[in-house]
């Protein structure tokens, strides 16, 4: 296997995508959004619920590829407990890690595990498959939930 | 095997795959620093130096628009673009060279004879048929005049390998079907349809039949009038040709009886602000300035197509290498076909154990090999067959035994990954 494929499909990603943490529906979640990747049929449920302005507990459902489901599951570990203004900067900082890449010198600790999908942005078509989640949990943050498309030229 | 090799020696005999791929330049590339293997040629083909020259010389010396000026230049275009239609006329098997209107596409062939041909005649509680193996582009048109008219759109089964159930099929060809509309060849299964025993049944209750046969064009002779089909449409690029082109048969009878699809330059004899007077056919349909270096790059398709000699060595070496596709894919474990008809085209379409589709091709790519993953704009294809996606290697006849091996070896790496 080449190394940029090894970046790509690191065993914290691999057995995230076997073993997703936080899967499920959460009953009696406060908030809850949905989202789609029309290309190749990737769909993924966030549910949410806040206390005092943070997110005392996050779940997803879903199907997709393993970069998705990786993804979505290591999203869901950052996130527990974060105060929401903390959950949009681990979102700039990650979309940032997989649209631009690793270049920060802070980044392994500020992202932590969320390190494990560095090698992402190397192959710009899958860049999607892990941002989907994170376009879906902000909007099930933002009060009307909407539906959450990559196709919308806004969700990159 | 070995008894079967020289009955298909003899069945292959005088066609070169190897000359072939030297007429391709895109072929031969490497990509992630391997020799490029392009499984995708149900998505677009890649084009002969032949078209690829076609059009430059097009632009190079004869640019101009058609049907217009007087000066040599017009003419030369207008000569080949018209000399364009007379090759898709032969290549379709049509009576006539005016029953072949160029359109964008498949998709706008389809959408033509919805817009001209059965709104017209649609009404409130009418249906139209089609099948369960359709491309969303002979779904969705469909549906938009159906929901327009509160018409019924009805689907005829397919059986678990991906065949037609044609006895239900028949059974769903009612009084008030007022059109058929089916593909020749299926893009996610590949299956190869009866297409003339069905316009048979579908003609004796006075069905008109519209065919899709966007992935026939690059694998199969085609003969509208055998078919006796009334419609049949099909794009360029996925037969050798370029983007953003196609073509539309249809029967004079029916074309004569349509309303243009759109109005415009081209398409008139006279204008006034009290009445148009539509030009003849096939200009009627043919609004605007065409994309004559399409229609000149189709013909030039189907001019290098023609140069490879007659059909049949080339169906049975495609259909060789289907088989022998089928046999590496059989080998992998946890591989699962989707799409077994016994009579299939150009397609080995497939899920890998749990492994995501993209998942699938984004490792394929690292090996050089170009492959589509996903729903292949057959949703309810992957719904009847209980999958989200698909892995979709699609064949050509530039495609190669040693290529297929590499695509096998390549699987064995993604089960390793994901073991």
């Amino acid at each position: 296997m080449n190394s940029d494929l090894r970046d790509l499909y690191q065993e914290v990603v691999l057995d995230h995508s076997r073993k997703p943490r936080n899967f499920g529906k959460l009953e009696g979640a406060d908030r809850t959004a949905q989202g789609f990747n029309p290309l190749c049929g990737d769909r993924v449920t966030v549910y949410l619920k806040l206390r005092d302005e943070a997110i005392d507990e996050i779940r997803f459902e879903g199907s997709g590829c393993a970069i998705s489901k990786a993804s979505a599951s290591l999203m869901t570990g950052a996130l527990k407990g974060k105060r929401l203004g903390e959950a949009e900067e681990l979102f700039r900082r990650f979309h940032h890690l997989v649209t631009q890449g690793p270049n920060d010198a802070d980044e392994p600790e500020s992202l932590g595990k969320l390190m494990a999908l560095s090698g992402v942005w190397e192959f710009p078509a899958r860049v999607k498959c892990a941002t989907l989640a994170w376009h879906t949990l902000k909007s099930a943050l933002s009060e009307g939930g909407a539906t959450v498309t990559t196709e919308d030229p806004a969700t990159v | 095997m070995s008894g079967a090799a020289p009955n298909l020696r003899s069945a292959t005999a005088g066609f070169d795959v190897e000359r072939v791929r030297a007429d391709f330049p895109a072929l031969h590339q490497m990509v992630h620093e391997k020799p490029l293997v392009y499984l995708d040629s149900a998505a677009t083909s890649q084009k002969p130096q032949a078209v690829i020259d076609a059009v430059t010389k097009f632009y190079r010396a004869d640019n101009a628009n058609v049907h217009r000026g007087v000066h040599a230049l017009s003419e030369r275009a207008t000569a080949a673009y018209e000399g364009a239609r007379v090759k898709v006329q032969h290549f379709l098997g049509a009576a006539k060279a005016k029953e072949v209107v160029f359109v964008k596409g498949t998709t706008d062939g389809i959408n033509l004879v919805a817009h001209s041909f059965v709104r017209p005649r649609l009404k409130q509680g009418d249906e139209i048929l089609i099948t369960a193996m359709e491309h969303h582009s002979n779904i969705v048109p469909w549906q938009l005049l159906c929901e327009e008219k509160d018409a019924k759109l009805k689907v005829a089964p397919i059986t678990d390998a991906g065949e037609l159930v044609v006895g239900e099929l028949e059974a769903l060809l009612g009084p008030r079907t007022r059109l058929l509309a089916l593909s020749h060849v299926s893009n996610a299964l590949g299956t190869i349809n009866p297409v003339r025993r069905i316009v048979e049944l579908a003609h004796r209750r006075g069905v008109p039949v519209l065919i899709d046969g966007a992935q026939a064009a690059p694998h199969l002779p085609i003969d509208v009038q055998a078919i006796d089909c009334d419609f049949y449409t099909f794009s360029a690029h996925k037969a050798f040709g370029p983007t953003g082109i196609g073509a539309l048969y249809g029967k004079e009878k029916w074309l004569e009886q349509m309303p243009p699809y759109q109005g415009g330059g081209d398409m008139i004899l006279s204008v006034t602000f009290e009445k148009t007077i539509f030009n003849a056919l096939p200009y009627k349909f043919e609004a605007g300035t065409p994309n004559i270096e399409g229609a000149i790059g189709l013909g030039a398709a189907i001019e290098y197509v023609e140069s490879l000699g007659p059909p049949e060595p080339r169906v049975a070496f495609e259909r060789e290498l289907l088989a022998y596709g089928t046999r590496v894919l059989n080998q992998i474990p946890g591989l699962r076909l989707i799409g077994t008809a016994v009579d299939k085209a150009g397609v080995l379409s497939f899920t890998l154990a749990d492994v995501h589709p993209h998942d699938v091709g984004t490792i394929l790519d690292g090996e050089g090999i170009a492959v589509r993953t996903g729903h292949h704009c057959a949703q309810p294809v992957m719904q009847r067959f209980g999958v989200d996606a698909t892995v979709r290697a699609s064949l050509a006849f530039y495609n190669t035994r040693e290529e297929l091996d590499r695509l096998g070896r390549a699987l064995e790496k993604v089960r390793e990954i994901f073991r």
